[in-house]
């Protein structure tokens, strides 16, 4: 804001080094709005340059001091006054002065540690920005610029699936498996439901993964339940020793990494929920915790290598066929 | 050790199906009917009863084939005694009709043969999804309902063990 043309006013622009080069990642912002942003990972470092271009020529601009700071924070909605900063990194430019013409300034923030992975929720924000600010004796110019932050993970040493029995005394028992208790977010659940008593008339199963947002602390938690695929695996009356199996792909549904407690403040949990309903609409469920995980990219094999992994693992006598395929398909 | 990039999708290993299992009755059998409406009694003090003949192989109830009158009230009872014993949401019965039962109408009132249909399907409609819900079945008042020649309602409500 300036008063009415008196004095200078000026713009700023951040421009990182390796903007051309680096990766971008899709984000979804709070009005739901997918942008792309540049991607950083934990303990890289954030370097560019600071333009600062003046509004009109010929006049000097004059300031407290120019600083960049690098920013980490959550912002809960429900308390937006309070900003919990757990990265806040500041640069000074230049010293208070005056800028007699358009100035760039170079900056680094050598190897930063991005602890959390980026994150906008229903109720809760966490993003990393940079913002330049001109300090003025009325009021600051400022500039703010959001990147993205992924954590990675590589395959936990410890993965066992889960298996369990559950049910209504009497009425219905099932035994249901996954084949993981950890899942990265492009893998498959691989399971199976195996029915040990059935005296209800079922209908229908389903299953799909719920998305918890929890916020707060202590007695003021605000959970936030968010059904992010629902898909039938079963339709039909099943009866005591069938085996019903599950296979679900994740890639195709909109998930995040499971965030445990992260700076105290929130988590993001995921859930599996089987649901099984009767002829009278009546809904029996089971909801199990799974861990997800982000994996980083690693370099593609050659299609016929893929294709022969594929096929030894088909069962059937189709493999021969398959691997005959991709080899003359690679050639 | 290298990570291989395809993943595994093949199907978890499971138990053959015993045929008995898989070709016997299932354990599920339920069926309830309500027909035959009777209309007993005469001038003011009639009223219908329906015949209520039920067929299970469920264990929870003691008689596998049962056969019962009953009438609209006694329905009413069963709905409020769940209502009040179990946590279930108990499905609505067909209207009451009130309006049938004023005098000076021009047809038989709540005696007239379509809503004794209509009502007798709804009855129906009702005591199956009831008798379905795996937490009615454990209250004491639905077996009366269903397998006592008469409802005793001074009986002593409580829960029922397989």
């Amino acid at each position: 804001m300036s008063f009415f043309g008196f004095g200078q006013t000026a713009e700023i622009d951040i421009v990182l080094n390796d903007a051309e080069t680096r990766k971008k990642a899709e984000h979804r912002t709070e009005d739901g709005k997918k942008d792309k942003y540049l991607l950083f990972y934990d303990g890289e470092t954030v370097s560019g340059k600071v333009n600062v271009t003046l509004k009109t020529p010929g006049k000097r601009l004059e300031h407290n001091g120019i600083k960049i700071e690098f920013v980490g924070q959550i912002e809960l909605y429900y308390d937006r006054g309070n900003h919990h900063e757990f990265v806040s990194l500041v640069k000074d430019l230049a010293r208070p002065g005056e800028l007699s013409q358009s100035q760039t300034f170079d900056f680094e923030f050598t190897h930063v540690e991005k602890p959390y992975e980026s994150y906008t929720g229903q109720n809760v924000k966490l993003r990393y920005f940079l913002r330049a600010t001109i300090s003025r004796r009325l009021n600051d110019i400022s500039k703010e610029m959001d990147i993205v932050v992924q954590t990675l993970c590589t395959y936990p040493e410890l993965n066992s699936s889960i298996k369990m029995e559950v049910g209504i005394e009497d009425c219905l028992h099932i035994e249901f498996e996954y084949n993981k208790s950890k899942y990265h977010l492009r893998d498959v659940i691989v399971g199976k439901i195996y029915f040990l008593l059935v005296r209800i008339k079922i209908k229908h199963m389903e299953i799909g993964i719920i998305k918890r947002e929890s916020t707060g602390t202590g007695p003021s938690v605000y959970h936030e339940n968010d059904t992010i695929a629902k898909y039938e695996i079963m339709d039909g009356a099943p009866v005591r020793g069938e085996s019903i199996p599950i296979r679900l792909f994740l890639a195709g549904y909109e998930l995040t990494p499971t965030m445990r407690d992260v700076n105290k403040k929130f988590s993001v949990r995921y859930y599996l929920n089987l649901v099984l309903i009767d002829e009278e609409e009546r809904r029996y469920f089971k909801q199990q915790e799974i861990t997800l995980w982000r994996k980083g990219d690693i370099v593609r094999r050659s299609m016929s290598q893929q294709a022969t992994i594929a096929s030894q693992r088909y069962e059937g006598s189709n493999s021969e066929t398959v691997s005959a395929q991709a080899k003359e398909d690679s050639n | 050790m290298s990570e291989a990039t395809v993943a595994d999708t093949r199907r978890l290993n499971s138990k053959p199906q015993d045929l008995t299992d898989a070709y016997g009755p299932p354990s599920n059998f339920l069926e309830i009917d309500v027909f035959d409406p009777q209309t007993i009694g005469v001038g003011r003090n009639r009223f219908t009863t329906y015949e209520v003949r039920m067929k299970t192989n469920l264990p929870i109830f003691k008689l596998k084939e049962s056969c019962v009158r009953r009438r609209y009230s006694d329905f009413e009872w069963l709905k409020n005694e769940l209502e009040r014993d179990s946590k279930i949401v108990v499905p609505p019965l067909p209207g009451k009709a009130l309006k049938r039962q004023l005098p000076f109408r021009g047809d038989e009132g709540i005696f007239e043969e379509s809503f004794i249909e209509e009502r007798r399907a709804g009855l129906e409609q009702f005591i199956n999804r009831i008798a379905g819900h795996p937490l009615a079945q454990n209250e004491r008042c639905l077996h009366m309902f269903l397998q006592d020649e008469s409802i005793d309602r001074n009986y002593i409500p409580g829960k029922v063990r397989q």
